[in-house]
Parts: structure tokens; sequence; C-alpha cells
């Protein structure tokens, strides 16, 4: 499903992914581990197609697409989602009509109809409940006055409704409660499926105890430096980051 | 990699489609301003000698006036000797007496505008009154409101027909020598709008005038008059357009509303006049007064504008609240995009007891626009009781543009209550980025939520009306932002 070779990107002058090779196949969760400043938040960012982080090398293949030469909205539109590190808000715009104008988008890609109000509302009701989440954030604008936790869930709710072919979820656990860390793996783990690939991009290894990953990839400077199954991310838990590029030096 | 950056650059690049030209006869008057050409205009109108004479008042006043400067807008002076002050397109007669008389060409203008002159395509409910250049062309469902006793013609014929209401009525709000370019309009206006809803009356249908400046180096000084008299209500739709010129054209109108004792009236304004090129050549300069007055006890009048054109906008519509539990409103959404300039805003003026207002602004700049809210709150002695609410936001679209506010408070008893809430955002490049990774593209992103900004004003707006604005609101935006 997404191949990507000899992956090279920088922000301004500062080249941060150095030849990052990945193949992720449909139906597994991949997760993504490394210190601060390796070069995560960046790959998750690249696949999404921010255009503060220039490709300057090396290709990305999504379902035999060249996904670099994309859109970020034709991204979204065949099936790649992020959630992200900081969700926006956006005033004025409420979260149930932003979902709406979303989800029929995507539906028109697939050539699908799009949802009327009352089935969309059914829809979004059978995966709040899957979220835990209180019905009357739907009213209020996107992620305006939300805590960080409900700014998480709120992610992985909209993946959930968006049923997203690739997801790629930025530090999800990141500031999140034990609570709501049970919620928001919850959440993925329900949306696991055959026809679905995960990246979890985290620096922690506590997000693994609840969502297991077929691999884990260690990255640093911009390089995978590791890779194996969920086995690794024990390992790097006891060792630590530096342990295990010692390893990898030698 | 798209770029973000280049879309709300490019938001700037769209065009005018209003733009055209109509190739039509006109009958104008050589340019520069005397008593001769104000004595022309109006024996070309065959009006009485009252008006003329108003008007010489008006003229010589104004020649003791000086162009205001006050205002934080920017532009060369302007020669007043080099503007046409009359212009109207040639017809078989004097005047076109049914729309049969009316030159096609005209006719095809205003079909492509949109506008449903002809009767039998009106199934909106909208009866309107077009202004081309200086004239009255054409007005529709007049015998339909006549049964019910409303007048709603041109200025002209008014002035023809109705002396005695013009006569009682006619700058009773807005005095000819009010400001500079009411003083102008004064003297020179060639036409407009006139409507009176009788006593208990409910006008039971949308009343438009449509104004458009066809005719070179011209200026439009059209003037409105809405009388409602004990118990009536009527709600009023105005629209703008211009065709694309290289040089910059005056508009300055007057618009004066009286409501009486449990009277309503609701105007809303769709200005789209031509806003210049984007390196800010061209444009209207549209330079108007509009004023209500609350005269009778429990009145209420309405302001709501979508303000999208013009080079330069310089207009406060307001309310001047003298009957007792009287009640102002004004509902505003001003977008400047490219080198537009806006100052606007309202001045409520409580004089009545228990008097209520509120302001609603909505400010939205792109490209380097910029937009300022001038708003003004009076609250006298006598107005025991009096509320003011004023809320104004701004709304920033990249970084070249700006936003300014300057309420001024006037508070003059000690049981009045004044409100002021003011904030400034900014559409950033995290949120359209947000938006795109959802599937959303760029413009409907910036559409969405300009859209979520203004709802609060078009939501007074008539329906019709606010799908248009919202419309006219995304074409103006296209390719500003990303």
């Amino acid at each position: 499903m997404l191949e990507i070779r000899n992956l090279h990107a920088r922000v301004s002058e500062k080249e941060i992914l150095q030849g990052i090779d990945l193949t992720v196949n449909t139906g597994e969760v991949h997760a993504i581990m490394g210190p601060n400043g390796s070069g995560k938040s960046t790959l998750a960012q690249v696949l999404a197609g921010r255009d503060l982080y220039q490709v300057t090398e090396g290709e990305i293949l999504y379902e035999g697409k060249n996904l670099i030469e994309m859109s970020p909205e034709d991204r979204a539109r065949e099936g790649v989602f992020m959630a992200f590190q900081y969700p926006v808000e956006i005033p004025g715009v409420s979260n149930l009509y932003f979902l709406k104008a979303a989800l029929n988008t995507i539906r028109k890609n697939r050539g699908l109809p799009e949802l009327d109000a009352m089935d969309f509302l059914s829809l979004v009701k059978d995966r709040m409940k899957l979220m835990e989440m209180d019905p009357s954030l739907m009213n209020r604008p996107v992620n305006a006055g939300f805590s960080g936790g409900e700014k998480k869930r709120n992610e992985i709710f909209q993946m959930a409704v968006l049923e997203p072919r690739l997801a790629i979820l930025d530090e999800t656990d990141s500031g999140l409660d034990i609570d709501a860390l049970k919620i928001v793996a919850k959440g993925v783990n329900a949306l696991r499926s055959p026809e679905r690939a995960i990246i979890l991009v985290t620096h922690y290894q506590r997000l693994l105890n609840y969502i297991t990953p077929d691999y884990v990839h260690v990255l640093s400077d911009g390089r995978i430096v590791k890779s194996g199954d969920k086995e690794l991310a024990l390992e790097l838990e006891e060792k630590g980051y530096t342990g295990l590029e010692l390893e990898a030096a030698i | 990699m798209s770029t973000q950056v280049d879309t709300i650059e490019s938001f700037a690049t769209r065009e005018y489609k209003w733009g055209f030209i109509t190739d039509i006869g006109a009958d104008s008057v050589a340019p520069g301003l005397n008593e001769d050409i104000i004595r022309l205009i109006s024996a070309k109108k065959q009006e009485p000698e009252f008006m003329l004479e108003w008007r010489l008042r008006a003229y010589r006043h104004w020649l003791t006036m000086t162009e205001p400067a006050w205002a934080n807008v920017h532009f060369p002076p302007i020669d007043y000797q080099s503007i046409i002050y009359y212009s109207a397109p040639k017809s078989k007669n004097d005047g076109p007496k049914s729309l049969d008389e009316v030159d096609p060409e005209l006719l095809k203008t205003y079909e492509k505008l949109g506008i449903p002159l002809h009767e039998r395509e009106l199934l909106a409910g909208v009866a309107v009154d077009a202004v081309f250049d200086s004239v009255s062309v054409a007005t529709t469902f007049k015998e339909k409101l006549a049964e019910l006793g409303i007048i709603f013609c041109s200025f002209s014929e008014a002035v023809r027909e109705h002396p005695e209401l013009v006569k009682k009525y006619l700058g009773s709000v807005v005095p000819y020598s009010d400001n500079f370019f009411a003083s102008l309009n004064s003297a020179v206006f060639s036409d407009g709008s006139f409507c009176y809803i009788p006593k208990g009356v409910r006008c039971p249908m949308e009343l438009s005038t449509y104004f458009r400046i066809n005719a070179k180096d011209t200026g439009q000084f059209e003037r409105t008059l809405i009388i409602a008299d004990e118990g009536s209500y009527v709600s009023y739709l105005e629209g703008c357009t211009a065709p694309k010129r290289d040089s910059n054209q005056l508009h300055a109108a007057v618009v004066e509303l009286i409501a009486h004792d449990n009277a309503q009236i609701k105007y809303s304004t769709v200005q789209n006049w031509y806003p210049g090129d984007k390196e800010g050549k061209g444009g209207i300069y549209n330079f108007v007064t509009k004023r209500g007055k609350c005269l009778g006890v429990n009145s209420k009048i309405s302001w709501t504008q979508v303000e999208t054109g013009s080079a330069i906008t310089w207009k406060y519509p307001s309310c001047i609240l003298m009957g007792d539990n009287s009640v102002g409103e004004f509902y505003s959404v001003a977008l400047t995009n490219n080198y537009q300039q806006a100052d606007t805003g309202t001045k409520m003026i409580h004089i009545g007891k228990n008097t209520r207002s509120t302001i609603v602004s909505k400010g939205i700049s792109a490209g380097h626009g910029q937009n300022t809210y001038r708003g003004m709150v009076k609250i006298g002695k006598g107005a025991t009781g009096a509320r003011n609410y004023s809320q104004c936001d701004s709304l920033l679209l990249g970084d070249k543009c700006g936003a300014h506010t300057f309420p001024y408070l006037e508070v003059k008893n000690t049981s009045s209550q004044v409100e002021h809430e003011a904030s400034t955002s900014k559409i950033g490049e995290d949120q359209i980025f947000y938006c795109r990774q959802r599937g959303i593209s760029n413009e409907d992103a910036v559409s969405m939520i300009v859209h979520g900004f203004c709802k609060e004003v078009f939501r007074e707006l008539p329906m019709e009306f606010a799908v248009e604005a919202q419309k006219l609101l995304g074409v103006s935006l296209e390719g500003s932002v990303g």
C-alpha cells in the first residue's frame, strides 16, 4: 500500500529526513519511535503533504501513485488520514458541519452519494459512542474550547467517521491521561482492519501496551536505524534510545 | 506539492464578472459643476420650483465646505469639475412609460446581472426599481403595490407626483448641509427610489433598488427616501454593480429613512461596485450617507450591509432614536481585498427613553486591504434606560492587510448601559492545512471559515439575498488565502 524509498526532506535549509525506506502493507500496524528531533513528526507531515517540508530526494508510492505529486486534499480524498499532534481550532465552523463537508468530499471521490443529514447524524452518533464523546462537542466550533484530551479523542473520532485506508497518528498519545489513552487505543483497535494500514508515531512505548503493532521502527537522525516486532519497543524501553543507537553504530 | 502560500495570493487574482460595459446611447451633460448644470438637471427632470431652490441652496453650501479628511482612507484629490453629473440612457421619449419602451440593450444588461425586471419572471416576490447611471429605468410591480396604497417609484416621479411628501421629508434626516458628500448629492442628485408605506400596511414583498453605473467619467448621485407611516412594515434591498474602468468613479448617494410610531424598516444592502484591479487601479469611490430616524415610539430601523466592492468605502448607516422605546440595529460585513479600503460603521444616537441599539460589525481584510470600523454610540441626557451592545470582529487573511477599530462612546446619563466587545483573528496556514488534510479544498476551507465568521450578519439578510451575499463573498475572496 505504501512504499517509501530513500526519502530525503528538509524544512527551510535543514535536512531532517536522510534516506527513509519503509514498506507498509494493508492490514498492518507500524509503530515509528524515536527521540525528539529524530524526524518522526516530519515523516508524518510529509506523508500528509504539508508544504513546510520539501522533499529533496526519493519517492513515496501510495497504492502505486506518486504521493509527492498529490495535493493534501487529494491525498485525503484517496484515503490518507493524519491525526494531528496539535489539532487547530477553527472558530465559527461547527464540528458537525466540518466533518460532514469532509466526509462528503471523500465520498464523492469514491463515487458514493453524499450522506443526507439523517444518515450522517446516525453515523456520527454511533462513532461518538465508540469514542465516549460528549455529544454537545459536535455543535461547538472545531476544537474550540476542547481540552487537550478531547482534541485527541476528536481526531480518532474523525478517523472513525472518515474511514481512511491509511491512517497516520502523530503522537496521539502525548498529553493523555491513562483513561483517555485507553479510550483512544480502544478506538484505534476498533478501526484495525485487513483493508486499512495504521502508522503510529510515538515517543513512548506506553501506547503500544494497548495497541499491539506488527512492526516497530526506530528513527534516529532522519534514518530508520532498527526495525523489528513489538519486542523491539520493550527493548527500547529498557535500554533507552541512546543504548540502541550505540548498538546500531557498532 | 501545491503551495498554500500561493493560493492565499492567487485568491486575489479573480475576475470581476460584472465589469462589462453596455453600449447604449446616452444623453449626458458636459463635465463640470456650476449653477447652470444644476438648473439643467432640474429642468430635465421637470422639477417644481422648490426642488431647484433646495438644490441651489445645497450647492451654495457645498462651495463653502471642504472634503472630510478624518477617515482612514487615502486617495488622490478628486477633480469635481471633471465629473459628468448627469447621464441617462437615450430612449424614444423623455422617459420610459412602461417596460416595453425600455431599451432592449438595457434589459439585456439587467438580465446579465440577474435582475428580474419583467414582472412575469418575478416569482421571487421582489419589486425592483432599477437605476442605470442617473435615471430610474423601470419599476416593477407598481400597480400591485398601489392597491395597498404603497408608493414605490423613482425619485423623479415622486417629485412630480407626490411633491407634498417629498417636500415634507426630503432632508429631514440628512439635511443638505450635513456633510461634504451629502451636500454635493443634494445639489446634483439625479434619481433614486422613493417609497411610502401608509398607516398599518405591511408591505407584502421585498422592495428593491438596483443601481448600475455604466457611462464613463460619470458620477452617480442617487437619493433614496423611505417613509414608513404608523404601524407599517417594509423590507428594502439595495444592490449595486459597475463596469470595469481604469479611472475612479464617484458614487455619492444619500439614503433617508423615517419610521413613525410602531413602524419598522429593514434596509439591506449588498454592495458590489467595481473594486479596481489587483494593483488598485480604478474602482468606485463609494462615499455614502445613510441615516434613519426612528421618529415614533416603538419604531425600529435595521440596517444590514454586505460591502464587498468599491475601491474606497466611506459609509456609516446610522439611526437617530427619537421615539421612546425605539430600536436601531446595524449588522455589517465589510470585505477588503487587493488594495481596497473601507472605513465603515454606524452612529446610534439615543434621544428617547429606553431606546436600544445593537451593532454587529464583521470586517474581513485580505491582500493589501485596509478595513476600518468606526462607530459612535451617543446617549443623551433624556435617554434614560437606554442600552447599546456593540461587537466588532476582524478577520485577517494573509499578512499584508490591516484591520482598525475606532469606537466612540458618549453617555450623558447614569441609567444607561453600553457594552462593547471586539476581537481580531487571522486565518492561519495551519487551519487551512487541517481542512485540506480532511479533504476540503483550499477555497472551500477559506469560505467555510469566512462564512462561519459572518454567520450572525447573514442571518439578518432576507433569504435570497443571503445566498447571493455568500456567493459574492466567495468570489471576492477567491485566491486570497492558502
